[in-house]
């Protein structure tokens, strides 16, 4: 809620998504810069600064890459400005060059880096943990617990970046992003920074030779976080096991103390500050007890550099315990209070007494359908991928297809008829592809398909593009261009004409810049089935490198705008069973909004669900689906 | 207050299917809750679910201290669900004997269904496990009643007005109702407060 994030009430409290308190931080910071790319779960936060920009008299962009919005962080903190820079795990790795070499060269005005890591990778590929890239890069980290704490680190962080002159990384995760409690709003600055004269002297240059300056710093940070409030024990002053935690791990750890009734021999040490580790701090408290249990999110990056610390300091006599070698809790997988409860009665040799259940055999249990993702009613991508799989079984040759990373990562899976042989990361499908289209000179016959959305396109998929073109690769690029970004909540991108603070800009045509590269391209509507079942044909046939776009509004965007038609099934015209289509459309067509009629026996159209897109009418062998009024999709 | 929190923490969970707007519903309950001055915090799953996959929201309420966001396994007080089989699967997982289940009656068909690979149960079977797994089972025909008042969006309040007449939801119709006026106005106020009283009713 944007008013929660620029009201002027210090002290009150409101509920605010962890998105929101990091926001809120930001701006109590007295922030005029931010830039980010979206990726769940980070993507709240620019969209809601973009939205306040104007009240708060910030700059706020959504930058083509993760690399060009920390760059463009490091601009402006050259002028003295505080920056915020946001992005997921993955967007970390994609700058990790830009960190590496950012933090070599420090930064005048106060940069945070905000990365949301998503454990069990409930929306992406993977589960990395940014934590490494924090330490490998000698930038200090903050790990939130809470939403509050999520709020104040970011707050802090930006004083600490401009007394460090470093990057500071604040490491959140989907729980806390995601997640909404309590939070007490403090003070926003009136007075707005300015930018400074960058003098003739000044300088921001990455270099080996600050090497020692670098290191320099962290070893500043660590004696600045002995003393930080966000790390704090509560329990015995000499207990018998000891649970050192950091984010979400806090409060599933003091809830599965609570629970196991072990508050007299079991107390909880929480680091808020986890690199560099404050190590007096820690070795003070660890010389009182001789158990350890780590809890933390993804990786033991904690556990093991506490293990190092323990390594230097032979006086401890620790046995350490946590996610290295799995002996209470699993290598991977996010954190919840029945992993933490576990490992705790583990290792303490209590069990808990819960609530009476009903446990139902196997066998007399309901069987229950799993819930698949798949595209939404009315989604283009439904046809793209149909009117793909459609060409490729007719092609000679078995085509291969390269996906990339968006809501059409589903079109790997049964929503897309299971299209994809290739799946990595953003922009690696035209590469692979570019690969792949090479080794035609030594009898490879198959014909190739890389696929990439709009937005994947400018992030990352040009360089690729060029190198495609420049080697002369024999491949088909196809575009999916649904004008958003829509996998991540419909953030714009360089080809849509709007900015993340609202104005109106020049879109950048995607098709005119695959002709300045000088690739030849085709542009079609994935609703037209057919017409474009032909246009893919006729292009896989041609050797060299092709371009097609397919471009169609996202049907979650269209039906905002759009006046809805109403479609059905004159469910006399269908012949149900008889047909011999095999209930093509809610079969195969799988559209959520095309349901089938079992009292009729007959198809039926699902008018809750249904946007009216249409596709459907033309694929009914027997013409039984109707459509009327609404707007049409361009 | 007018109702005492009966447990501590009292954990609610509410589920349903991308798209039909229990993310939007459950913040303005907890809104309601922290306004009650209740330490509140919601754990949701989203992100890739926005596209037809199953979204639950963890609701923890204490007056004392702050919870984690994910209630533990079988700890669920009070199950509100969009759809049947997704209240089956949430409450195998998080239902004991005294958990209260409310659940809309209308299947969302998933897709291994559309396309003849799976069986959509017989809502009944769903409703006889429900009273096995749980304390009380209410069936609401909320899209139903929903549509009837005029917008099949509106379902998600609909379920929360009847959520507001159990008596160990510590907060009262017109708590939620105060939150919507903060946040809707016009015609969609009108149809939210409507359908929040309709909801009431059919536990009352």
């Amino acid at each position: 809620m944007e008013w929660m994030i620029t009201a002027n009430e210090p002290g009150k409290t409101y509920l605010m998504q962890g998105n929101e308190a990091i926001s809120r931080g930001a701006l109590e910071a007295g922030i005029r810069f931010a830039a980010a790319y979206p990726g769940s779960p980070s993507s709240e936060i620019l969209t809601m600064l973009g939205h306040v920009a104007d009240e708060m008299e910030i700059y706020a962009e959504w930058s083509t890459n993760e690399t060009c919005a920390l760059e463009a962080c490091l601009g402006a903190s050259f002028a003295g400005i505080r920056s915020l820079c946001v992005m997921k795990q993955n967007g970390l790795l994609v700058v990790g060059d830009a960190l590496h070499s950012a933090s070599l060269s420090g930064v005048k005005g106060g940069l945070v880096l905000v990365v949301a890591d998503d454990p069990s990778a409930h929306s992406s590929t993977n589960e990395f943990d940014s934590r490494h890239q924090s330490r490998s890069a000698a930038v200090p980290m903050l790990e939130p617990a809470n939403m509050q704490e999520a709020k104040e680190m970011v707050k802090w962080g930006f004083e600490l970046s401009e007394q460090l002159q470093q990057l500071v990384m604040v490491r959140t995760v989907t729980r806390i992003n995601h997640g909404r409690s309590s939070v007490i709003l403090g003070e926003i600055p009136r007075e707005k920074q300015v930018p400074k004269v960058i003098g003739e002297w000044d300088r921001m240059v990455a270099i080996n030779w600050f090497k020692a300056l670098q290191v320099a710093k962290v070893d500043q940070a660590q004696t600045i976080f002995e003393e930080s409030p966000f790390n704090w024990y509560a329990g015995p002053e000499t207990p018998d096991m000891m649970i050192v935690t950091c984010g979400t791990g806090w409060l599933y750890s003091v809830e599965a103390v609570e629970a196991l009734g072990v508050k007299d021999s079991v107390g909880i040490l929480k680091i808020g500050t986890t690199w560099p580790l404050p190590e007096k701090f820690i070795v003070n408290h660890l010389a009182r007890t001789r158990k350890v249990l780590v809890v933390e999110e993804v990786d033991p990056f904690l556990e093991q550099n506490i293990a190092n610390i323990i390594a230097y300091h032979p006086e401890l006599n620790i046995e350490l315990t946590g996610r290295h070698g799995q002996k209470v809790i699993p290598r991977n997988g996010e954190l919840n209070p029945d992993v933490v409860r576990n490992a705790l009665a583990n290792m303490t040799g209590t069990t808990f007494q819960g609530p009476e259940v009903m446990l139902i055999p196997f066998e007399e249990a309901v069987p229950l359908p799993p819930r698949e993702l798949t595209f939404c009613a009315g989604c283009p991508h439904r046809a793209s991928f149909f009117l793909l799989k459609q060409t490729l079984r007719i092609q000679e040759g078995q085509g291969v297809v390269m996906g990339d990373i968006g809501c059409y990562t589903m079109g790997g899976q049964r929503a897309g008829h299971f299209l994809y042989n290739f799946l990595c990361c953003m922009g690696a499908g035209i590469s692979a592809a570019e690969g792949l289209g090479q080794l035609t000179r030594f009898g490879f016959k198959q014909p190739v398909i890389a696929l990439a959305g709009d937005s994947t396109f400018f992030h990352s998929c040009m360089p690729a593009l060029v190198n495609a073109k420049y080697h002369d690769s024999n491949m088909l690029f196809v575009i999916l261009d649904n004008s958003a970004t829509a996998m991540t909540g419909f953030q714009p991108h360089p080809g849509i004409g709007l900015t993340a603070m609202g104005k109106t800009t020049e879109p950048i045509s995607i098709q005119k810049v695959v002709e300045a590269i000088g690739c030849p391209v085709t542009v079609a509507d994935p609703f037209d089935i057919a017409g474009t079942t032909e246009i893919v044909y006729q292009l896989l046939k041609q050797p060299g490198l092709k371009v097609l776009i397919l471009k169609q509004e996202c049907a979650t965007l269209a039906v905002r705008k759009r006046k809805k038609a109403k479609v059905w099934v004159e469910q006399d015209l269908c012949r149900g069973d008889e047909c011999g289509c095999g209930r093509f459309c809610s079969r195969v067509w799988g559209c959520p909004g095309n349901i089938w009629d079992y009292e009729a026996g007959k198809a039926k159209i699902d008018e809750v669900v249904c946007v009216g897109c249409g596709v459907c009418v033309s694929l009914c062998p027997a013409g039984a689906i109707k459509i009327e009024g609404g707007e049409a999709c361009e | 207050m007018s109702k005492e929190l009966v447990k501590d923490p009292l954990n609610i969970i509410i589920s349903g299917v991308g798209g039909q707007g229990n993310i939007l519903a459950t913040e303005l309950l907890a809104s309601a809750l922290v306004e009650k001055g209740y330490f509140t915090t919601v754990g949701e799953t989203y992100g890739a679910s926005q596209r037809g996959g199953s979204v639950m929201s963890h609701v923890r309420i204490s007056a004392t201290t702050e919870y984690g966001v994910l209630i533990p396994l079988q700890q669920a007080d009070i199950i509100v669900s969009f759809e049947p089989t997704d209240t089956l699967r949430v409450a195998r997982d998080y239902a004991n004997k005294s958990t209260l289940i409310i659940t809309d009656s209308r299947p969302n068909y998933p897709l291994g269904v559309l396309i003849g690979e799976a069986q959509y149960p017989p809502v009944e079977a769903i409703e006889a496990e429900l009273k096995k797994l749980s304390g009380q089972v209410q069936i609401i025909e909320a899209t139903k009643l929903a549509v009837e008042a005029g917008n099949s969006q509106a379902t998600n309040i609909l379920l929360m007005g009847a959520l507001t007449a159990l008596p160990s939801v510590p907060i009262d119709i017109d708590d939620y109702e105060r939150i919507l006026e903060q946040r809707f106005s016009g015609q969609i106020l009108e149809m939210n407060r409507k359908v929040l009283k309709i909801g009431y009713e059919q536990v009352k």
